[in-house]
Formats: structure tokens, sequence, C-alpha cells
């Protein structure tokens, strides 16, 4: 079929594209759409480029992979910058600028989903969900860089009202334009396939990522009883439905697993402004929260969780033998571990 | 106009009463239980003594206006005779004689059943609690799913005002007995009126003592009156004799429908004055009768009650239940088994509010007394730690409340591990999902084989949220659970100081 097509709109890169993205789970509307949007480009000649779906799959896909800076297109000069000593949302424009700016990850009229940790109901200052103006800030840089829409959610463990309200994120997120939406109903789940998981090999994902053209992961790094730390790649237990499936088949493996789902965060960004040092990921009070005001972002999950857990280590021993799931991703290829041979930059405010 | 000025406060109160029973959003503060505290049963089981000064010294000025003013299931039975009335355009009441026989026996056996710490037969008769139940077991879900239709229809047209919410059953039970309530009511009501208030109602009983002596009440103004009988066509409550012009006390309630329905205004509510003719509506060696077993039962009720405060209620909990748990977990704030079994009427407004559906209505756990009572259940979701919503709304003093603080410090259950079921046991990978969710750490993870952390358990401190027992992923046995206890603990933490920590590297 793509063949056919290839050769009846002489774009042979677009297809080729759109094979990439997966067949099995390929969503029809977006293929009719960048059906529609080629032909657009076909007739209407190149400046319509830059806007089309396709492209925008073309980042997607390629996102996340080893050395993402210069696998993926996308126009930066490191693979992961670091910054320490200062406030979450300062923190955060120094690393994007170095990044190259927001512009080189969200296009023009995408729909974008901004997906921290909002998993508990506790206040933000202990540090169990991520910090909110983090949150707000990357919201306006989306819409800065042209999104059309940015929807916030998370798959909360204590009652989601709650968890959206006293974390502060809704409140910060409403602020900067964005849509919250719920995620405590399993019919909001779209079932995906995960062809390369070894123990998870599909799983019900949020709609709301599963129709979005491009996602920020937002994550606050954490200790964690069950996964030793939290951070980007548990995130990710947050889009899913069944959590349950994963602490009953091997956790470790499984988090790994859902991190091969093809649309791969064009982002991650790890909150680590406050830490919760002990007793995560929930924490008791204020004796498990340290504050470190780190800030770790990068497209490679697995490169940014191994510099985020080195961090964490200088707090409370933590070898990343321990953290199963970052050696479990690599193998997996969903990322690299070996920070060493990355472009890395680290900033002291 | 006093009929009018009934219907209006009537049917606000009714909808304000409902409305906070559905409201699951938090529309209405929960300033607004106070509906809920004004109701007669709930303030005597509570002895809120200001609710139930204010209500006596009502029924002594103006009667049963309780009955036709406050109670909602009163007020409920006067919707459905006004719209039986749309459809039996001539519907008529007649006279009846009271059935006082009959009311007074099932009082009797309410509050002797209740002395004897067997409260299931109060909780089922008494107006407010079993309107309670209609709203949370019949209304509730309707509305819930009415909401989760209006946000398909408008989240599909992107408009995200509304959110979806778990409709959960509440057990086959309590869902029956507010089914045949709300038919059984409902029935009576769209034939003859206030049958329920005047023959089972322990309530109405009560109060249609008291109203017999009250200051103001209906009256015959013989002058005008011509015997035509519309005020008997109209009286609900069936208590007036036209015939003979007299009015039955016991069971007036006060609505005023008669006094707006005479033609010649010759029915009106006024500080009672003995007429010669109507010398007394009832035979004297009946009121003494009733009188006599009136203060009897109240003399029982006085001495028991003390009797009752220092009992230790033995359980009578049998082993056979197929869950695992021996004891049922009282909700926060009921302090004990037996605090609760006393005090709860089960109107279940603790399970309509709670926000984390974790109350649920006992069927036999607490044994047959304690049927339809509130327990704590951790199938779809667990105690919020920082939640006191149960105990800020119990009207009758059953659940009690507390602060954030002291909830934070009560135990109301306790953790119990199942090792050999434990997945990292069984199965020698991570999970951690128990300890994940304890507030106190209660349930932590110590070094097991290889790289492994398996739960171990601190019941000292643990308040028995059921965090550990909700998630769990063991299947089909869970590896981790909530045991009840007769008493809840007040716990003692260790206090923990912040440490100063610095973070000059990346360590990397």
């Amino acid at each position: 079929m793509h063949s056919t097509m290839n050769h009846v709109f002489g774009f042979p890169g677009i297809f080729s594209v759109l094979s990439l993205q997966k067949k099995n789970t390929m969503d029809r509307r977006k293929f009719l759409k960048s059906v529609a949007i080629t032909g657009a480009v076909a007739v209407g000649g190149k400046t319509l480029f830059k806007e089309s779906a396709g492209m925008d799959i073309l980042t997607q896909t390629f996102a996340g992979s080893a050395s993402a800076a210069t696998v993926s297109g996308v126009n930066a000069k490191y693979d992961l910058v670091a910054v320490l000593g200062g406030e979450p949302e300062v923190m955060f424009r120094k690393a994007i600028a170095e990044m190259g700016g927001m512009g080189n990850f969200i296009k023009k009229g995408d729909k974008v989903v901004v997906k921290p940790n909002i998993g508990w109901d506790k206040t933000p200052d202990l540090a169990a969900n991520t910090n909110p103006k983090l949150v707000e800030e990357i919201i306006r840089q989306c819409f800065k860089a042209g999104a059309k829409e940015v929807v916030v959610f998370d798959h909360t463990c204590d009652d989601w009202r709650k968890c959206y309200k006293n974390s502060g994120i809704e409140a910060a997120a409403k602020a900067a334009g964005a849509k919250v939406v719920p995620a405590d109903q399993g019919s909001y789940y779209k079932k995906v396939s995960l062809p390369n998981g070894k123990k998870l090999t599909q799983t019900m994902i949020h709609e709301s990522i599963v129709n979005s053209d491009k996602w920020i992961n937002v994550p606050v790094l954490k200790n964690h009883g069950g996964a030793q730390l939290t951070i980007s790649m548990k995130n990710y237990m947050g889009i899913v439905w069944d959590r349950g499936f994963f602490h009953a088949n091997d956790l470790q493996q499984c988090i790994a697993d859902v991190c091969t789902y093809e649309k791969r965060p064009v982002l991650n960004v790890v909150d680590a402004y406050r830490m919760m040092k002990t007793s995560g990921p929930r924490g008791k009070n204020e004796s498990d929260v340290v504050l470190t005001k780190g800030l770790f972002l990068s497209q490679d999950i697995v490169a940014v969780d191994t510099a985020a857990a080195n961090f964490f280590n200088q707090v409370r021993e933590m070898p990343l033998s321990k953290v199963s799931h970052l050696a479990k991703a690599q193998e997996l290829k969903v990322g690299t571990m070996n920070l060493d041979a990355l472009k890395i930059k680290r900033i002291k405010l | 106009m006093l009929k009018k000025i009934r219907i209006g406060f009537s049917i606000v109160l009714l909808v304000l009463i409902t409305l906070f029973f559905l409201d699951f959003a938090g529309i209405l503060p929960l300033g607004f239980h106070s509906v809920t505290k004004i109701q007669l049963v709930p303030a005597l089981l509570a002895l809120n003594i200001n609710v139930l000064i204010i209500l006596l010294l009502l029924s002594v000025v103006f009667g049963r206006v309780y009955c036709s003013f406050i109670c909602p299931m009163g007020v409920y039975q006067d919707v459905v005779a006004w719209i039986s009335k749309k459809f039996t355009k001539k519907k008529k009441y007649t006279y009846s004689k009271a059935k006082t026989i009959l009311r007074w026996t099932i009082f009797g056996a309410s509050v002797i059943s209740f002395i004897f710490g067997f409260n299931f037969l109060v909780g089922l008769l008494d107006p407010y609690g079993a309107y309670g139940r209609i709203v949370t077991h019949i209304f509730r879900p309707a509305y819930l799913a009415g909401n989760n239709l209006l946000e398909y229809i408008f989240s599909s047209a992107g408009n995200h005002t509304f959110y979806k919410v778990g409709i959960y059953g509440l057990g086959l039970f309590s869902t029956l007995i507010a089914l045949a309530t709300l038919i059984g009511i409902g029935l009576l009501a769209w034939r003859n009126g206030r049958t329920y208030c005047n023959t089972i109602c322990p309530v109405g009983t009560l109060l249609g003592f008291i109203s017999r002596y009250s200051i103001f009440r209906i009256q015959f103004d013989d002058s005008k009156c011509n015997s035509c009988g519309l005020c008997t066509m109209n009286c609900k409550a069936s208590c007036i004799n036209s015939k003979d012009k007299e009015v039955d006390y016991s069971r007036c309630v006060t609505c005023f429908n008669c006094v707006e329905a005479c033609n010649r205004n010759a029915m009106h509510y006024a500080p009672y004055k003995r007429s010669k003719k109507t010398s007394i509506q009832q035979p004297q060696e009946n009121i003494d009768e009733s009188k006599r077993r009136f203060l009897s039962a109240t003399i029982i009720t006085a001495t028991a009650a003390t009797g009752l405060l220092a009992q230790k209620v033995a359980l009578p909990l049998d082993g056979k239940r197929s869950i695992k748990r021996n004891l049922p977990i009282v909700p926060p704030g009921g302090l004990r088994v037996d605090n609760l079994q006393e005090k709860c009427i089960s109107c279940h407004l603790c399970v309509s509010k709670c926000p984390s559906h974790v109350i649920k209505p006992a069927f036999m756990e607490y044994g047959l007394g304690g049927m339809m009572q509130p327990r704590l259940y951790f199938e779809h979701g667990f105690c919020n730690y920082d939640c006191t919503v149960c105990s800020d709304v119990c009207p009758s003093g059953a659940l009690l409340p507390i602060t954030k603080e002291e909830k934070h410090r009560s135990q109301v259950g306790q953790v119990r591990f199942v090792r050999d079921n434990c997945i990292v046991y069984t199965d020698e990978t991570n999970c951690g999902a128990c300890s994940e969710h304890c507030p106190t750490q209660a349930v932590h993870m110590v070094p097991y084989k290889n790289e492994l952390t398996i739960p171990e358990t601190d019941v000292s401190i643990c308040v028995g949220c059921g965090g550990c027992e909700y998630v769990c992923p063991a299947i089909p046995h869970k590896a981790i659970y909530v045991e009840g206890l007769k008493k809840h603990n007040i716990l003692e933490f260790k206090e923990e100081k912040p440490e100063e920590v610095e973070v000059n590297d990346f360590g990397f």
C-alpha cells in the first residue's frame, strides 16, 4: 500500500517515515491526516513541509534512541543538560536554551501532553509530585513554541481530584493555559502493543498520549520502595491503566518494556529541586525531603535517569545495579547508561 | 399561606438533604451536613442537646411540624401523594381510626431492641436514615450515571467541565432494603398519604404523643363548619373526623392542607381552646395506657443506656466468612465497634460522601444488629490519609469528628503481611506496591535476596488505611491486608527532623 502511495504522490520520504510508525498500531485518523497533508504538500509545494504531520512522526520515532541529538535530527548541541542551584523554572529555562530552545522539540500546531508525576495527595514542599513551577514553565514554553494545545494528566495513586489540587499542578497548569484531564477511569485508556517488550507486550495507555503529537515527560526524582528509584522511566506508570500487572510481573522489566512504546517523549525533564531521599514514593513527612535544586534534561530517557540516579547516590547510596530497569531498558535499546559517550552540559547557577 | 410556607420550606430542605447525599463533586460545602444533624433520631443518638431542645419546643408549641417541615421521608411521601393526585383527579382521603396498639408496639420494639444493643430496627425504621439509604442506594447511582452521560456528551464536544465517576455496588442487602423502603413507603403514600408516619414510624409515634398536648393545633370553628368533609378528603394523615368535628392530634402532621381546603374558613390553626363539644378526642384510659407505656420505655432506655455505656459488647462474629478479616474495620472517628453499633442508624451519609469509595454497609460482619452499618473495605480504593469527611458529616455521633492530626495518630486497623502470597517471595521480582502506598512506612522494604527488597511491617505505626491491601497485586490472594479492631488505638510516632544536606555536585 505504501509503495503505491509513494509512487502516486512522488514523496518517498514521507511514506517511509509512516512505515516506521508501527503498522499495527497506526492510528487511522493520523494516517488519513498525514495523507491529506502530504497531498497538500504535493500540491502546494515545499513551504508546507515544516508543519506536516509526517515530520512530527519523524521526530517522534527517532527521539529517545541513543545519543538523541545526533540521530533525531534535532538541532541540539548536547545529549544531556544538567543544572544545579536555581529555582525550578529558572533551571529549566537555562537547560532548554542549551538544548536550542523549545522550538527544537515542539512545532507549531502540535498537540502536546506534559506528563508530570501527580501521584499523591501532597503539597509541593513534600516533593512527592513534580514541582508545579516547573510544570507551568514547560507548558508556557510549549505554547510559545506554537503548541496548539497542552494537556496535563497523571494516573494518580491517591484520589485524583485531591492530587491535582493539593500538588498545585492543576492550578499552575491551568494558569499556563493547559487542559487538565482526569485519568482515573479505564475508559480513558487505549490499548497499544509493545512488540519489543519482554514481559509487557501490550498495555492500555491514556488516550491523550495516544492522540498527541508530542509528549514531554516531567518526573520528580524520588526514592521508591519497589523500583528503588522513580524517575523518567518509572513515570510511564502514570500513563498506563493497569499498574498491578507491572508489580505482579517483574516490575523492573515491565518498566523497561513500557518505555519501548513507539511514541517516545520528545523530552524528559527530571525535577530534582526537592528530592525525596527516603520512604518514597509517597513519603511520610518533611524529614524525607532534601532541597537539592537540581534539574536534568535529555531526550535519552535511560541517560537522564542514569544521571539522576548518580545525583541521588550522593545523598543516599543507590548503586545503578539496584535500579535494574535502567540496564533492562538499555538492553532493549531504549537508551544508554553510558554517560561518558554523551555530550553533557553541566551548569551551576 | 401556612401551607405554602410549609411546602416551600420542606421542599428546600428535602432538596438540600438529597443534594448533599448526591453531591460527589463538593459543590455544596461540607457545612451543609447540618441539614442532617437537625434530624431527630441522629440528634437523639448524638445527644445533640440544642437540636433536641429546639425540636421538643417546636413540637410542644406547634405540633408535629418536624414531620411536615423537616423529615425528608415525610416530604418524600408528600411528593408521592401529590403526584398520585395528578393521576387520580378525584383522590379523596378518608378518616380512619388510629392504630394505637400497632404504633406503640413498633415503637416499643424499636426502643427495647435498641436497649439490648440491637440497633437494626431503629436504623431500619428511622425516617431520616431510611431516606438516606434510598438516596445512597437508588438515587445516587442514577445521579452518577447521569453525570457520566453528560461527561460523555460534553467531552465528545471537547468540553471538560464534567468528569467520569465510578459507580460501585454497595452490597445487595442494603440496596434491597433501600429499594423495598422506597417502593413500600411510596406505595403507602400513593394510596393513603402518611400511613407510614402514623402506623410504623417510631418518630411519628413519639412526636404524635407530644403533639397531643401542643399549644397550637388545628381546630374547627363550629359556627362556620357545615361538616362538608372537604377537610377530611384533603387530610393525608386521615386524622380528621369531620362528622364529629374532631382531629386526632397524635396523627396530625400540621400540613395545613385542611386549612387551605376549607371553603368556609372553618379550620384554623391557633392556640388550642378546649371546646365544650369536643371534650377529648380519645378515651381517657387509652391515653393513660400509652402514657404509661411511653414512660416505662423511657425509664428502661435511661437505665439500660447507662448500663450500656459501661458494658463491653461481645461481638457476635463468626469465623466462617469468605473474607479473611476476622473483625470489620470501623471507619475513622468510630472509636469502637460498640460505639458505632450503638449510635449508627445506617443513613449511609458516610458511604455517599467518602471520596475514596472505601465505606460500604456491612452485611453480617458486625452481627445481626449491625447490619447495614458502615465498615471499611478496599476494593476500589483506600482511606485517604488526610481525609476526615466521614467523621465530619456523621449526624448521629457514630463517627465522631476528628482533625487531620488526630486521624494521623488513629489506628483503625492493623496490617497483616502474608509472605507466602507475596510476589517478591513467590516470583523473586521487585514489587513494593504496598510500601509505596503506606503513609507511615508501617510497611517498608527491607533487603531480601540479591538486590531485592521485601515488605516488613510495623503494626505499632500502622493507621489501617488499606493502601497496601488495595494495591497489592498478588492474585488470587492478597499478600497484605488490614485486620479490624474492636477499639481504635492511638499511635505514638517518633519525631523526625529534616536533615540538612548540601549537594554541590552532579554525581556523574
